[in-house]
């Protein structure tokens, strides 16, 4: 128990490190969304460094679990940690948006701005649309059971794209295939673009719209570690029904005037605005 | 007299194709939306029930898991009505699909015109145009049922997305089994310098026939059977404006952005010559027979004929 502890610890403060580099990427780019960026952390943490199965120096290892990143604008989460495991140089990181960069805007599996196809490491599938990565993550959990392979499929979303009707025939089908090698998590921010997601059009009860579904259903607090890593460890061992962990986040979370704010779904900080936001997470 | 083999949906080449090479290909997964049996995929979904998956009525759900399933090594064929595939999942499509470099084959059948009694809701007309904009995909429109039982078997030997378009209706088949198919090489059907006539599709034929009835009035066309609208035959293309001075363009499509604009595109850079185009002039269709909507919409080889006595004034 003491050494998980001390692991969460030193997985928070890697949080921390993400949160500041987030941000400063984003400034440095001139564009992108802090939000929901701020809120999918934890929950990218977890995955990455408690769960998945991959090996940064094989990116391409046919053995590797799969991860889509179905909330694609979020990228700046993705790339930081993925930087940070050693997919692709921490330079990079710098040129998130910029000309000629494998850092898109929002994921590109592929880069083809030049005269050369380039595969990006850790990016198994384009996104940026919204509602399309939960069909891609079952496409894939189906052709790993019909191969009989034991590849896990994560697909993060966010709580926004379930207003996309093409996210609940993926959750249908994937619901009526039975397809328990794959694993949702939902960034349920309560936030999207312009408003509350209560207050364009509810998802609620969304927990019994999966379990309706056939869907196994966690329900976790998205910023703690240890509810994440259960949840995640529950998940991969259950059978028999695809799972989905509703992380219940906060969009923006550790910068207190980007938290809850729809003003902060897509747009950089100032430089100014950067110091005051990584003075707060510092004291954190 | 063009030799009619005997009459056949060009859809049927698929399940045909699928049936013969599946064992060959291992990884080949067939993906329906409710609609196998109009598609062809019907025996080959019996035969290869692990190998088949149907996702109900929820076409961009089948593009998304055909995405899926070839980013980790599977080889998916989709295929449901024209319209669906490459009306509704477009951006799918393109997000998904093409810009994963997907390996990903798209077989919409049902398409243009001669769907025929369904009406205007199921005779997608625009779909050309529709792939053809991107990037990545290739796009076939096989003139009859053996051609398109070659057109997926070749398609599944080419690496990358490939949409191929195809017909209900019980339409002439004059093309040998045998003869040579190449993903993005035009076939010369009839040599003839008066004027060039490059078709794909249901138009082909109607193309020979219109051909034939310009010989006995003195005028010689070449005639172009152009399978592939992309990657387009440049040099077909070319080698028709050169010799023949003039082009007529038939295709069973608007004539906004299929076909006839691929081969404008050529011939504008290359060689200009008056080019005049047969398809639909910016309308949806309607119900009835295919003949008869052909007839009403211009598509008959007397239509063609008209076109060509046309635009060879402008040489
Ligand atoms: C299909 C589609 N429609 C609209 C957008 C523009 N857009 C980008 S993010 C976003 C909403 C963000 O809210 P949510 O999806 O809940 O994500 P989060 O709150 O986690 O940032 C919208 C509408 C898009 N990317 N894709």
């Amino acid at each position: 128990m003491e050494k998980e502890n001390i692991r969460y610890s030193e997985l928070e403060r890697l949080c921390k490190e993400f949160r500041k580099t987030i941000l400063k990427i984003i400034t440095e780019a001139g564009s992108g969304h802090p939000g929901g960026s701020l809120s999918v952390v934890e929950i990218l943490t977890t995955l990455y460094y408690l769960h998945l199965n991959h090996n940064p120096k094989n990116p391409f290892d046919d053995k590797r679990d799969r991860v889509v990143l179905s909330k694609g604008h979020s990228c700046p989460a993705l790339y930081v940690i993925l930087a940070e495991l050693g997919y692709f140089d921490k330079q990079e990181l710098h040129n998130l948006r910029k000309v000629n960069s494998i850092l898109q805007g929002h994921p590109a599996r592929v880069y083809n701005g030049g005269d050369e196809v380039k595969f990006v490491p850790g990016i198994e599938v384009s996104t940026g649309s919204l509602g399309y990565g939960l069909s891609v993550a079952v496409g894939m959990a189906l052709g790993f059971k019909m191969d009989n392979k034991q590849n896990l499929v994560f697909a993060i979303c966010s709580d926004g794209e379930h207003q996309e009707g093409s996210i609940w025939e993926a959750i249908m089908f994937a619901g009526f295939k039975q397809l328990d090698n794959l694993i949702e998590i939902v960034d349920y921010n309560k936030l999207q673009q312009e408003s509350r997601i209560d207050d364009s059009v509810s998802l609620e009860p969304l927990k019994e719209k999966y379990i309706s579904f056939n869907w196994q259903v966690y329900e976790v607090d998205g910023h703690k570690i240890s509810e994440l890593d259960t949840a995640l460890a529950d998940a991969k061992k259950y059978k028999g029904k695809p799972k989905v962990i509703i992380a219940h986040t906060v969009k923006g979370k550790g910068v207190s005037f980007m938290e809850n704010n729809v003003d902060w779904h897509g747009k950089a900080p100032s430089k100014e605005l950067l110091e005051q936001a990584l003075k707060e997470l510092e004291g954190k | 007299m063009v030799t009619v083999l005997e009459y056949k949906p060009s859809r049927e080449g698929l399940g045909e194709a699928l049936l013969e090479i599946a064992d060959q290909y291992p990884q080949l997964v067939a993906i329906g939306a409710d609609t196998a049996n109009s598609t062809s995929l019907g025996k080959f979904a019996k035969k290869y029930p692990e190998r088949f998956v149907n996702v109900g009525i929820a076409e961009q759900n089948a593009v998304g898991i055909a995405v899926g399933l070839s980013l980790v090594g599977k080889l998916p064929v989709v295929s449901t009505y024209a319209m669906f595939l490459a009306g509704r999942c477009w951006e799918e499509i393109r997000q998904s699909v093409c810009y994963n470099y997907s390996n990903v084959k798209l077989v919409g059948t049902h398409a243009g015109l001669t769907v025929g009694p369904d009406g205007a809701s199921h005779q997608i007309l625009e779909d050309i145009a529709l792939m053809r904009v991107l990037p990545n995909m290739s796009v076939i429109v096989p003139s009859d049922a053996n051609e398109a039982k070659v057109a997926v078997k070749k398609s599944l030997e080419k690496v990358g997305a490939v949409y191929i378009r195809l017909s209900r209706e019980k339409l002439p088949v004059f093309t040998s089994p045998e003869e040579d198919f190449v993903i993005g090489k035009a076939k010369l059907l009839r040599e003839g310098s008066d004027c060039g006539i490059i078709s794909c599709g249901v138009m082909v034929y109607e193309s020979l026939v219109a051909a034939e009835i310009l010989e006995k009035q003195g005028i010689n066309c070449r005639v172009i059977n152009m399978h592939t609208v992309k990657p387009i035959d440049t040099e077909a293309i070319i080698n028709t404006a050169k010799k023949c001075k003039c082009i007529v363009t038939c295709e069973e499509h608007q004539v906004y952005g299929g076909l006839g604009s691929a081969v404008a595109e050529v011939v504008i850079k290359n060689y200009p010559v008056p080019q005049r185009f047969v398809g639909i002039k910016d309308k949806f269709g309607e119900s009835g027979p295919a003949e008869g909507l052909m007839l009403k919409y211009g598509l008959k080889a007397q239509h063609i004929v008209e076109t060509v006595k046309e635009v060879i004034k402008y040489k």
